[in-house]
């Protein structure tokens, strides 16, 4: 079995191989469009292969209507149409899933159970999860419009792989003994923390699900998830499966619904005793307020970025073009650590623009159930005007529209990939984050000036760095001011790799060890010693 | 002595149906194969004295056939080179198989050892394969560190598995030691070659038979059953292995850290004897102390390397208490350890049998008074009954010398301090139980001995993640928790000038 990791590489190496040809014949040969794969749009949209089953919010181990009786809408981002009216949680809601929660806190068994016995819950969920890799695949794309492949053989292995992960954790959470000054005996214990309330974007409904349920659980932590209104449906199935484990009901617990009004109930609940968010950083804001303004609940953060991409000189352009592209429309371009601003040194500057804009322009956009799709369409109306608005700013501000620019087809939000070239600082693409297929492209002189500019961001997510010099990546990595450093690479996740940000892109991290640290409380037991043998 | 006659000893084949003995033969680049020279020893039943089966033996050359194939596994094959998530899978799956095969494996180690069968059952064989879980969750979990770097200088750790382990384990408890030694040099991504006692080879077979089906590469697990002079010197002096770590008797630790110091300086981890201490004071629940403390010598026969073959009690309660550790060690029941009623089966082998009976004979000549028990119990096979000698000196052989068997030497003291003391006078410092509801003498006592596990008011208390190992002669370097995990793996520290760094 490869690594999730190595997964993601082979499908950049594979779509940088035979996928360059395809489109390449699709494009060069007609010249009609641009997007080789854009009249098939205008095709019946595929079916996915598997049911909804599941609408409801799951409380206290069943799946429950909202008390208000109301539902909202998911929709399939292909059309715009209605995949399923999906139970819509408010405060009360809220307020019965934090009991429920509060009481698989409290009472148990979860977070009395040993934790060999917690590791082999997860682990058999874990197995689950896998066992039903295609119908959780088939729903994350359905919900979300990412490519089924990239849903199936990337994001649900790594699901799994997340939760076996944690599972390992779970009896290796250690506390110390400590040192002190006089003749005391002093250890840490570190204990689960309580209710943990946690509320995850729609761009990795399912891997955001695991960065924040994993850990959370393996500590012996109950939780109400709050998912996007955007994605409800496969998190609701993996808890589901979660049930099927073993695991306690109330330890998990999904409410469907807004920002505005569950994920508000969640953030300032007095009840909840942490609180997690992944999701953009004007609304992280809201949440650091609410837990401020309520019961002073500690906050993680993973919010947004404008991950600079910089290609020096001594770079391999074909590499650094086919990475930075990975870097930035990878998953439509909607990743809070797209590279999405691509500083490429002015040396290679003009190679690289152009061979950039031929790999965008061979980029296979289309039904995202269809095989070989590289891209599907955007989210939802909003992010796809959006991102049209950036474009157009883009324009008007005076970057160069190397390609794309428009909408694809007539239906659905499929977004054409564009890139910019000329763009400077400045300009609101370079500022702001896009959160779609849009590659801005800048040009640098010195190492001095491109950290300096890299710098110069509210955000500090991740970066890119493409070099063979071992000396300028060792100075970049230690000058960037971001939670990650990719280099010769980009989008290397693995459970164990920590993710987060520096400045507003958050605070806290995510995976690995770091993440078990927003689950625990440290309390530390002191006692004096009578005539110890030592100190 | 009624209990005593309730023993099974003489009428043991109809209890259970033995399985039959699948795997006799050295298990070398993932096949079963003969010896090269042919020869072949016996196991024994030590209910009967019976052969249980005739198994190869391996020797010198052999056990270079077995280096080659870890080495070449090491150095070219896919184990260390996988993820440590993809370790953990085939480790996962290992445990998973072991489970399946529980009654056949706990059959293998009662029939091999006189190990009681419920108890392999229930503790032993599923301990295996929590063992293996816990350290393949931690295969992927193994962290260098980045340092800080006092100049201009980016430098970091590195974990790299050490190579190829030599194991060499005891027969006391087959299962356990197997799973201690194996499951966390594999998770570390070493290869391994392993020397099961010859007492108890059958297991260790059967877990390498396993391995090979959960997808364990060919080369990474050889099993090697043959004698310590032959086999496990060819193990310890061997130029090809990395590391050699021990399980056993003072004796032969000391023989083996000789070979490693006069081949190739392999690092060396030393499990020896023990002669550990219970101190049991005043203000304990004297019944619970009695079940700890007979619990303590005669769990497993006494053939425990952590048994609490010295008890300490305060004179407050030594009276008290002496009665009931007496009454207590007369109801222990002997018998077939595969008689669900028994709480003790026989001693692993003749050998062992002897030299206990004969320690039982020195603490007699010395002075001590046998309180109970210091027979064998019934004609066939190798039971002892339940020994316990009062008014023994700390300066008594049978106070200073590991006797492996069950046979308890029973002291008072007055004060902590000499508690302390008395406990102390050894030369062995593996393990120590204290008994008492005051938080400052536990807390006193647990740092004022030197041991390597204490166990307050518990005895026996072991865990996955628990560190197990011991201070002074009874050896050096942990087994179990992330400690033993590390002592697989090489630290590299990798450095490399950086420029204009921001900080530093």
């Amino acid at each position: 079995m490869a690594s999730s990791s190595t997964r993601i590489s082979r499908l950049l190496s594979r779509s940088s191989a035979s996928l360059f040809s395809r489109g390449g014949k699709g494009y060069l040969g007609t010249g009609f469009s641009r997007y080789s794969t854009a009249t098939a749009l205008e095709e019946e949209p595929i079916k996915p292969a598997v049911q909804v089953e599941h609408t409801q919010l799951l409380i206290g181990g069943k799946f429950v209507d909202a008390l208000s009786g109301k539902t909202f809408p998911t929709l399939d981002p292909r059309t715009g149409e209605v995949i399923a009216h999906v139970a819509e949680g408010h405060s009360e809601d809220v307020d019965r899933a934090v009991a429920a929660a509060r009481k698989a806190f409290d009472q148990g068994p979860w977070p009395k159970m040993t934790a060999y016995e917690r590791q082999r819950i997860l682990l058999r969920a874990a197995d689950l999860l896998e066992k039903h890799n295609d119908e959780l695949a088939a729903l994350e794309t359905w919900d979300n419009g990412k490519p089924y492949e990239q849903s199936a053989q990337i994001e649900i292995p790594m699901l799994v792989r997340l939760f076996r992960y944690y599972a390992g954790w779970a009896d290796k959470i250690h506390g110390m003994t400590v040192p002190a000054d006089g003749q005391y005996h002093v250890q840490t214990l570190h204990e689960p923390i309580g209710v943990a309330g946690q509320i995850i974007p729609w761009n990795f409904p399912l891997l955001m699900f695991a960065w924040k349920v994993g850990p959370a659980l393996a500590c012996g932590n109950t939780i109400v998830l709050k998912t996007a209104e955007q994605t409800p449906l496969s998190a609701l199935y993996a808890a589901k499966l979660f049930h099927e484990a073993g695991l306690p009901e109330g330890v998990l617990n999904v409410v469907s619904g807004f920002g505005p009004t569950a994920g508000a109930a969640l953030a300032s609940h007095m009840d909840v005793d942490k609180l997690a968010f992944t999701g953009s950083t004007d609304t992280g804001k809201v949440v650091l307020e609410l837990a401020a303004r309520s019961n002073l609940k500690p906050v993680t953060l993973e919010l947004g970025g404008k991950s600079p991409f910089i290609v020096c000189e001594d770079a391999d352009v074909d590499q650094a073009v086919e990475l930075a592209h990975f870097a930035l429309f990878f998953n439509q371009g909607q990743c809070c650590c797209a590279g999405s601003r691509t500083y490429v040194h002015e040396h290679v500057y003009d190679e690289f623009v152009e061979k950039a804009k031929a790999r965008a322009l061979k980029r296979i956009v289309g039904d995202p159930f269809k095989s070989g799709i590289e891209q599907g369409p955007q989210i939802d109306s909003e992010q796809f005007e959006k991102i049209l608005k950036y474009i157009r700013s883009g324009v008007q501000s005076g970057a160069t529209l190397e390609t794309g620019g428009d909408r694809l087809g007539s239906k659905g939000f499929y977004v054409q990939p564009t890139v910019f070239s000329n763009v400077e600082d400045g300009m609101l693409i370079a500022k702001e984050e896009i959160f779609g297929p849009v590659q801005s492209i800048l040009k640098f002189k010195d190492l001095d000036e491109v950290i300096e500019r890299a710098n110069n961001t509210r955000y500090g997510l991740a970066a890119g760095v493409f070099t063979k010099n071992i000396d300028t990546a060792n100075t970049l990595t230690r000058a960037l001011r971001v939670g990650t450093v990719w280099v010769n690479c980009f989008d290397t996740f693995d459970a164990a790799i920590p993710f987060g940000g520096y400045k507003m892109s958050g605070q806290g991290r995510e995976k690995g060890e770091y993440s078990l640290k927003n689950y625990l409380q440290v309390k530390a037991v002191v006692t004096p010693l009578k005539n110890p043998a030592w100190l | 002595m009624t209990a005593l006659s309730n023993g099974h000893a003489a009428n043991n084949s109809s209890l259970f149906k033995i399985p039959p003995i699948k795997f006799t033969n050295l298990f070398i680049n993932g096949h079963f194969v003969h010896s090269l020279s042919g020869n072949e020893f016996e196991t024994i039943d030590p209910r009967t004295g019976e052969v249980i089966a005739k198994i190869s033996e391996g020797r010198k050359e052999d056990i270079d056939v077995a280096v080659k194939a870890a080495r070449e596994a090491f150095d070219n094959g896919p184990w260390p080179r996988m993820s440590g998530a993809e370790r953990a899978k085939i480790m996962m799956k290992w445990a998973d198989l072991i489970e399946e095969n529980l009654e056949e494996l706990a059959a293998l180690d009662a029939i091999d050892a006189g190990k009681l069968y419920h108890l392999v059952k229930v503790v032993d064989i599923p301990a295996v394969a929590n063992c293996l879980r816990y350290y393949a969750g931690a295969a992927d979990k193994i962290h260098g560190e980045v340092l800080k770097g006092a100049r201009e200088f980016h430098a970091y750790t590195l974990m790299e598995p050490i190579g190829v382990v030599g194991h060499i384990i005891p027969w006391n408890f087959p299962s356990t030691m197997f799973a201690a030694k194996v499951s966390p040099s594999l998770a570390a991504g070493c290869t391994v070659v392993l020397k099961p006692a010859e007492q108890t080879p059958l297991s260790a077979l059967f877990f390498a038979h396993l391995a090979k089906q959960a997808g364990i590469p060919d080369g990474v697990l050889n099993v090697v059953p043959g004698f310590g002079p032959t086999a496990g010197a060819a193990i310890s002096s061997h130029m090809d292995i990395d590391k050699v770590s021990f399980t056993g008797s003072t004796e032969v630790g000391r023989a083996i850290m000789h070979a490693a110091a006069s081949s190739n300086l392999k690092p060396v981890s030393l499990e020896l004897g023990g002669k550990s201490p219970l101190l049991i004071f005043d203000d304990a629940d004297v019944d619970k102390a009695a079940d700890l403390a007979l619990l303590g010598i005669l769990f497993n026969k006494g053939e425990i390397c952590v048994a609490s073959s010295r008890v300490f009690v305060q004179e407050g309660i030594y009276d008290e208490f002496e009665k009931k550790l007496v009454e207590k060690a007369k109801a222990w029941v002997v018998g077939d350890p595969f008689d669900p009623q028994s709480q003790q089966g026989p001693q692993v082998d003749k050998n062992q049998f002897e030299k206990i009976l004969s320690y039982i004979e020195i603490g007699k000549q010395e002075g001590a008074t046998l309180l109970t028990g210091g027979k064998r119990v019934g004609n066939k096979g190798y039971y002892i009954e339940p020994t316990i000698f009062s008014n023994v000196k700390e300066n008594m052989r049978i106070a200073q010398d590991e006797i492996f068997g069950p046979v308890l030497a029973l002291m008072k003291f007055r004060t902590i301090e000499e508690g302390i003391k008395s406990a102390n006078n050894s030369r062995y410092g593996l393990a120590a139980g204290i008994v008492t509801k005051n938080i400052d003498t536990a807390n006193t006592v647990s740092r004022a001995i030197r041991a390597g596990i204490i166990w307050i008011n518990c005895y026996f208390a072991f865990g996955n993640d628990i560190p197990y190992g011991g201070y002074k002669q009874s050896g050096f370097g942990r087994d179990f928790g992330m400690e033993g995990l590390h002592k697989y793996l090489q630290v590299k520290s990798v450095v490399t000038p950086i420029y204009n760094s921001p900080w530093l």
